[in-house]
C-alpha cells in the first residue's frame, strides 16, 4: 500500500458504500418499482388446512369494475403451466425413490394448508383486486387436517399414493457401529429435543413486478429473490416454458432474506404468466399476514437422541432419529435442509467415532418448510449442544471441560467425521478459552449468588458450534441428490480509465457485498474503493450465478472474483511485457504496478488498462485487446466456521421472564475481509437465535389455522430483548480457497439457541427444572418451575 | 376526493386523494417518496415511521386526510443537502444497518428519541426503540449508533 493512503483492503473495517442510499431513503426495493398502466394482483388463499375444492365461482368477482382477470388452477392447467419444483432428491433407507408430489402454482383439486393459493385476481388497483377476491366463491369439502408432527404418519393422507405422509425416510452413518457403541457404553444419555417452527420474517415482504414485452416476446421480472439466475432457470425451464434468453430477472435492493427468498414462489410465476396474458405489467406485494401464511417457514423437528459415553466420559456414539415437518408441499431445498445439511453436522466439534441418523421428512397440512438462517445446521447444533449439557450434568462435569475433553484435537485435521464431512482445519480450544475469559466464566458463581440476593435465578450456558458453509463442491452436491451446481462466477471488467466493474452471481440483501467485494479488488489491484462497482442482481448484466445463502457469497463468490483478478493480472503482465519490451516471465505485479523484475522499468495499472483498449502495436497473434476476465469457481470442500457462544441469563421465577444479561462469543471465520461487517452479521444471527430460543413460534391450532400470523401474535425480538454482545474472533485460515475465508452469516443463529436454553436450564436447576422447550416464554418457564416444584414436593 | 394540503419535507403540496388514503400510501404512491417503507399490516414494525409536526408517527396508521395543514418530514427530508443528519451519519459510522429496510423508520424514531430526552441510558434507548423491528442487526449497532448520535446531537 502506498504510504499515506488509508487501508481499504482486506482486514479493514471500511464503512459501507451502500449505506448512503439506504440512509437517505434512496434504496430501491421491488415495491418501490411502478410501471405505467400496471395491474395489481391479489391471491385468494385457502382458509382451511385440508380440503378438496368442489367448485370455484368467479362471475361475481369478475363483474367488479376494474377487474382485468381472475385465474384459477383450471386456467393454469389449461395453459400447460408446470408446478414448483423440488431441488434436491434423496433416496429412502430401503433404496427406493423419495416421494415428490406435484405442487401447482394455483391449487386445482385440493388445498393443503391455510394460505395455499387458490385463485389470482388482477385489477387496476389493489383495493379492487382485494374486494373482488372476497367475491370469489370457493366451495371446499373439508378433509381432516394433519398438524401434529409426532402423529403425522398415522393421519389422513395428504398426497395421493404417499404412504404415511412420509416424503422420505433417509439415513446417514453406520447404524451397526452406533448401536454397538450404545450397547457397550458406560452411560447412555437419552433425550427428546424439539426444534420449534419459525417464520423468517425478512422486514421487506416478498414482492414481484412482472412485465411482458409484446414486441420482443420477452419478460422483465423484478423480484425480491436471493438468487436471480436460479429463479430464472426454474421459472423458465420448469414452470412457464419460456426461453431463458427471453427472461430478465432483476433483484434490486432486497430487504433481508434469511433463506425465505431463495425459492421461486407461486406468486412470482403467476404474475409473470398473467403479464403476458393481459399484456400489462402485473405487480404483487405481500402484506405481512400473507408473508406469515405463505413464506417458507423454518425448522420444526422432533429428535430422539441417544449419546453413548465410555467410562472416561468420552463420547463413543450418537444416534439421532428425527421427524422433520416439511409442510403441505416440498419447497425447493426442503429436502436438503433436514438431510445433508443436518445429518452431516451431528458430529459438531467433537471426535465421535460412530454416528447414525434417520430422518423422516413428513407432510403436514401446514405451510411448506425450507431453509431458514443456518438451514439444518442450527437444528443439528441444537441437538448436539443441548445433549452435551445434559450429559455434562448427568456425569457431574463442568460443561466447558466436558466439551474440551471431547473436542477434535487441533492436530487431527483434516478430520473425517463419521457423517461424511471432512473438516479441513480448526482449533476449538482457543475459541472456547477466549469466550470463557470474555464472559468471566470463573466469576460466574459469585454473580449467581449476587443475583439470588435480588431474587433472580442466574444461569450460564455454552454452545460450541461448527457449521458447513459455502455449500460445495458441485460433484458432491450432485452425487448426494442436489439438482444444481454450487459454483459461483465473476467477471472483472477493467475500463480504459482503470475503473473496475465486478459482476458477481451472488446477491446482497444486507450482507454488504458492495463494500466487501470492492475491498478484495482494492487489495489485489490497488484501485481505490470509489473506482470499484459491484454489480449483482440482474440476469441481463451478470453472466450466471447461484445467488446468496448458506454463507457462500465470500467463500465461493469472493474466491471467483479473486480468480478473475488473477486472470486480469496475468493478462496485464503480457500487456506490460509487450509495452516494456520484456519477457512475460520477467514481469511482476506489485503495489499496483507492473515491473520488469530487478529494474525500475514499470507501468502503472492505469497505463496497462488504457493500453488494453488502445492496442496500437499489439501482437494480435498472442494478445487480444480488452481487459475483462471471467472465472467460475467450484470449491473443493465446504468451509467450516466454528466457535463458542456463551449466554448469561437471569430468570424471574415469579413471572417466568428470562432476561439475557450478557453474551460473549469467539468465532473462527478464517480470514476476515471487513471485521465490522462480520461482527454485524454475528449480532444479527444472535438476534434471530435469541428470537428462536425465547420468543418466536409459528403456532398452528388443531384445525390448521396459523394463530401467529401477525406481529401481534408472533413475538419478534425487539431492541430491549437483547443485550449488548461481546464478539471476538480467532483465525485458522480455510485451506482450500484463495482468500482463506469461511463465512459468518449464520453462525449467530446456529450457536445461540442451545447456548440460551442451556443457560435457562442452568439457572433453573436449583429449582429442579432440567429441560425447557423453545421458545422459553415466560408462561412456559413459569409452568416448568411450578411443575418441578410440585414434583419435588411429591 | 378531498384535497389535502400539507408540508412535506419543507415543500407545500396539495393533492386530491381518496379519503381512505393512509399517510404512508400518500407519501409512497402520490408523492413518490419511497424511503418510507411498509413492513407489516398491524402497525407493529415501525418501518413506516415519519415525523408529523415534530412527533414520530407510524404513517401506516393515520389517514392523510387527517393531516391537512400538517408538517411532515420523511427520511428523504432530514439530510442537509449532501450532509447527512448526525443520526444518519452515526448509523453509517457504527454499521447500524444491513439490508436497510427498517432503517428509515429506525432513524426517524431515533431522532425523535434523542431530541426529546437527554442523557439516555442504553436501557432507555432499547426501550425507546421498542416500536421498531429490525431483523438484520440484532440491534447491537443500532443502539451504538443512537448513543453516538446522542453525543453528537448534544442529547
Ligand atoms: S408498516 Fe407501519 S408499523 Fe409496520
Ligand atoms: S437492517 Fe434489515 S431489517 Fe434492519
Amino acid at each position: 500500500m502506498p504510504e499515506g493512503t488509508v487501508n481499504q483492503g482486506i482486514g479493514a473495517s471500511v464503512r459501507r458504500k451502500e449505506d448512503k442510499r439506504f440512509l437517505t431513503g434512496k434504496g430501491r426495493y421491488t415495491d418501490d418499482i411502478n410501471r405505467a398502466g400496471q395491474l395489481f394482483a391479489y391471491f385468494v388463499r385457502s382458509p382451511v388446512a385440508h380440503a378438496t375444492i368442489k367448485s370455484i365461482k368467479t362471475d361475481k368477482a369478475a363483474a367488479v369494475a376494474g377487474v382485468a382477470a381472475i385465474y384459477t388452477g383450471a386456467d393454469v392447467a389449461n395453459d400447460g403451466i408446470g408446478g414448483l419444483i423440488n431441488g434436491w432428491a434423496v433416496t429412502n433407507r430401503d433404496g427406493s425413490a423419495m416421494h415428490e408430489p406435484p405442487h401447482p402454482i394455483l391449487a386445482k383439486d385440493k388445498v393443503r394448508y391455510v394460505g395455499d393459493h387458490v385463485a389470482m385476481v388482477v385489477a387496476d388497483s389493489l383495493e379492487k383486486a382485494m374486494s373482488a377476491g372476497e367475491l370469489v366463491d370457493v366451495v371446499y369439502d373439508q378433509l381432516p387436517p394433519v398438524i401434529d408432527l409426532a402423529s403425522a404418519a398415522d393421519n389422513a393422507t395428504i398426497h395421493d399414493g404417499m404412504d404415511n405422509n412420509t416424503y422420505f425416510d433417509w439415513e446417514l452413518g453406520d447404524e451397526a457401529a452406533t448401536q454397538a457403541a450404545l450397547s457397550s457404553a458406560a452411560r447412555v444419555i437419552t433425550t427428546t429435543l424439539r426444534n420449534n417452527r419459525l417464520v423468517p420474517n425478512a422486514m421487506e415482504p416478498r414482492a414481484a413486478v412482472a412485465e411482458y414485452d409484446e414486441i420482443a416476446d420477452s419478460y422483465v421480472l423484478h423480484s425480491t429473490t436471493q438468487n436471480p439466475h436460479l429463479l430464472r432457470l426454474v421459472i423458465c425451464a420448469f414452470v412457464l416454458g419460456i426461453p431463458e434468453s427471453k427472461m430478465q430477472i432483476i433483484a434490486p435492493d432486497v430487504g433481508g432474506g434469511f433463506g425465505s427468498k431463495i425459492y421461486l414462489y407461486a406468486e412470482e410465476a403467476c404474475c409473470t404468466w398473467a403479464s403476458k396474458k393481459l399484456r400489462k405489467p402485473v405487480k404483487w406485494t405481500a402484506d405481512r399476514t400473507q408473508a406469515f401464511l405463505s413464506d417458507a417457514h423454518g425448522r420444526d423437528h422432533i429428535n430422539k437422541v441417544q449419546m453413548a459415553l465410555d467410562k472416561n466420559n468420552r463420547i463413543i456414539g450418537l444416534r439421532v432419529d428425527t421427524l422433520a415437518n416439511l409442510g403441505g408441499y416440498l419447497s425447493a431445498f426442503s429436502v436438503a435442509t433436514p438431510t445433508y445439511l443436518h445429518g452431516t453436522l451431528l458430529s459438531g466439534c467433537y471426535d465421535i467415532p460412530a454416528i447414525y441418523t434417520n430422518v423422516k421428512g413428513m407432510a403436514t397440512t401446514t405451510a411448506p418448510v425450507d431453509a431458514y438462517r443456518g438451514a439444518g445446521r442450527p437444528e443439528a447444533t441444537f441437538i448436539v449442544e443441548r445433549t452435551m449439557d445434559i450429559a455434562a450434568r448427568e456425569i457431574g462435569m463442568d460443561p466447558a471441560e466436558f466439551r474440551r475433553l471431547n473436542f477434535i484435537p487441533n492436530d487431527a485435521f483434516p478430520y473425517q467425521t463419521a457423517v461424511a464431512l471432512q473438516y479441513d482445519i480448526g482449533d476449538y480450544e482457543p475459541t472456547l478459552d477466549k469466550a470463557l475469559e470474555m464472559i468471566d466464566y470463573k466469576g460466574f458463581e459469585s454473580r449467581r449468588a449476587e443475583a439470588m440476593k435480588r431474587g433472580k435465578y442466574r444461569g450460564i450456558g455454552l454452545s460450541s458450534y461448527i457449521e458447513a458453509c459455502g455449500i460445495a463442491p458441485s460433484a458432491v452436491v450432485g452425487a448426494l441428490g442436489g439438482r444444481v451446481g454450487l459454483y459461483e462466477s465473476a467477471v472483472v471488467r477493467v475500463d480504459p480509465t482503470g475503473t473496475i466493474s465486478v459482476f458477481t452471481g451472488t446477491h446482497s440483501h444486507g450482507q454488504g457485498h458492495d463494500t466487501t467485494f470492492a475491498q478484495i479488488v482494492n487489495e489485489r489491484l490497488g484501485v481505490p474503493l470509489d473506482s470499484v462497482e459491484i454489480v449483482h442482481g440482474d440476469t441481463n448484466r451478470i453472466q450466471f450465478g447461484m445467488g446468496t445463502y448458506g454463507s457462500r457469497s465470500l467463500a465461493v463468490g469472493g474466491t471467483a472474483i479473486s480468480k478473475a483478478i488473477d486472470k486480469v493480472i496475468a493478462k496485464g503482465k503480457i500487456i506490460a511485457a509487450h509495452m516494456l519490451e520484456a519477457d512475460d516471465a520477467d514481469i511482476e505485479f506489485k503495489d499496483g504496478k507492473f515491473i520488469v523484475a530487478g529494474t525500475d522499468r514499470e507501468k502503472s495499472f492505469g497505463e496497462i488498462a488504457l493500453s488494453a483498449y488502445v492496442p496500437h502495436n499489439f501482437p494480435h497473434d498472442r494478445l487480444e485487446p480488452g481487459l475483462e476476465e471471467t472465472a467460475f469457481y467450484d470449491p473443493a470442500n465446504f468451509t467450516y466456521p466454528a466457535g463458542t457462544h456463551i449466554a448469561e441469563v437471569e430468570v424471574d421465577a415469579t413471572t417466568g421472564v428470562v432476561e439475557v444479561v450478557d453474551w460473549a462469543c469467539c468465532d473462527d471465520f478464517g480470514n476476515l475481509i471487513n471485521p465490522m461487517v462480520v461482527l454485524g452479521q454475528v449480532h444479527g444471527g444472535i438476534g434471530q437465535g435469541v428470537g428462536q430460543a425465547l420468543l418466536e413460534n409459528a403456532h398452528y391450532d388443531e384445525s390448521g389455522q396459523l394463530l401467529t400470523a401477525s406481529y401481534m401474535d408472533y413475538c419478534m425480538p425487539r431492541a430491549d430483548n437483547l443485550p449488548s454482545m461481546k464478539v471476538d474472533h480467532l483465525v485458522t485460515a480455510c485451506t482450500h480457497n484463495d482468500l482463506g475465508v469461511k463465512g459468518c452469516g449464520e453462525a449467530g443463529a446456529i450457536a445461540s439457541p442451545p447456548a440460551l436454553i442451556n443457560a435457562v436450564v442452568n439457572a433453573l436447576l436449583p429449582l429442579g427444572v432440567t429441560d425447557i422447550t423453545m421458545p422459553a416464554t415466560p408462561e412456559k418457564v413459569w409452568r416448568a418451575i411450578q411443575d418441578a416444584q410440585t414434583k419435588a414436593a411429591e | 376526493m378531498p384535497t389535502v394540503a400539507m408540508k412535506v419535507n419543507g415543500a407545500s403540496v396539495s393533492h386530491d386523494i381518496p379519503d381512505n388514503t393512509l399517510l404512508v400510501s400518500f407519501l409512497r404512491e402520490t408523492m413518490g417518496l419511497t424511503g418510507t417503507h411498509v413492513g407489516c399490516d398491524t402497525s407493529q414494525c415501525g418501518a413506516c415511521i415519519v415525523h408529523v409536526n415534530g412527533d414520530s408517527i407510524k404513517s401506516c396508521s393515520i389517514l392523510a386526510a387527517q393531516l391537512d395543514g400538517a408538517d411532515v418530514t420523511t427520511i428523504e427530508g432530514i439530510a442537509n443537502g449532501d450532509e447527512l443528519h448526525p443520526m444518519q451519519q452515526a448509523f453509517h459510522e457504527n454499521h447500524g444497518l444491513q439490508c436497510g429496510f427498517c432503517t428509515p423508520g429506525m432513524v426517524m424514531s431515533a431522532i425523535e428519541l434523542v431530541e426529546k430526552s437527554k442523557n439516555l441510558s442504553e436501557r432507555e434507548i432499547r426501550e425507546g426503540l421498542e416500536g421498531n423491528i429490525c431483523r438484520c442487526t440484532g440491534y447491537h449497532n443500532i443502539v451504538k449508533s443512537v448513543q453516538d448520535a446522542a453525543t453528537k446531537m448534544g442529547g
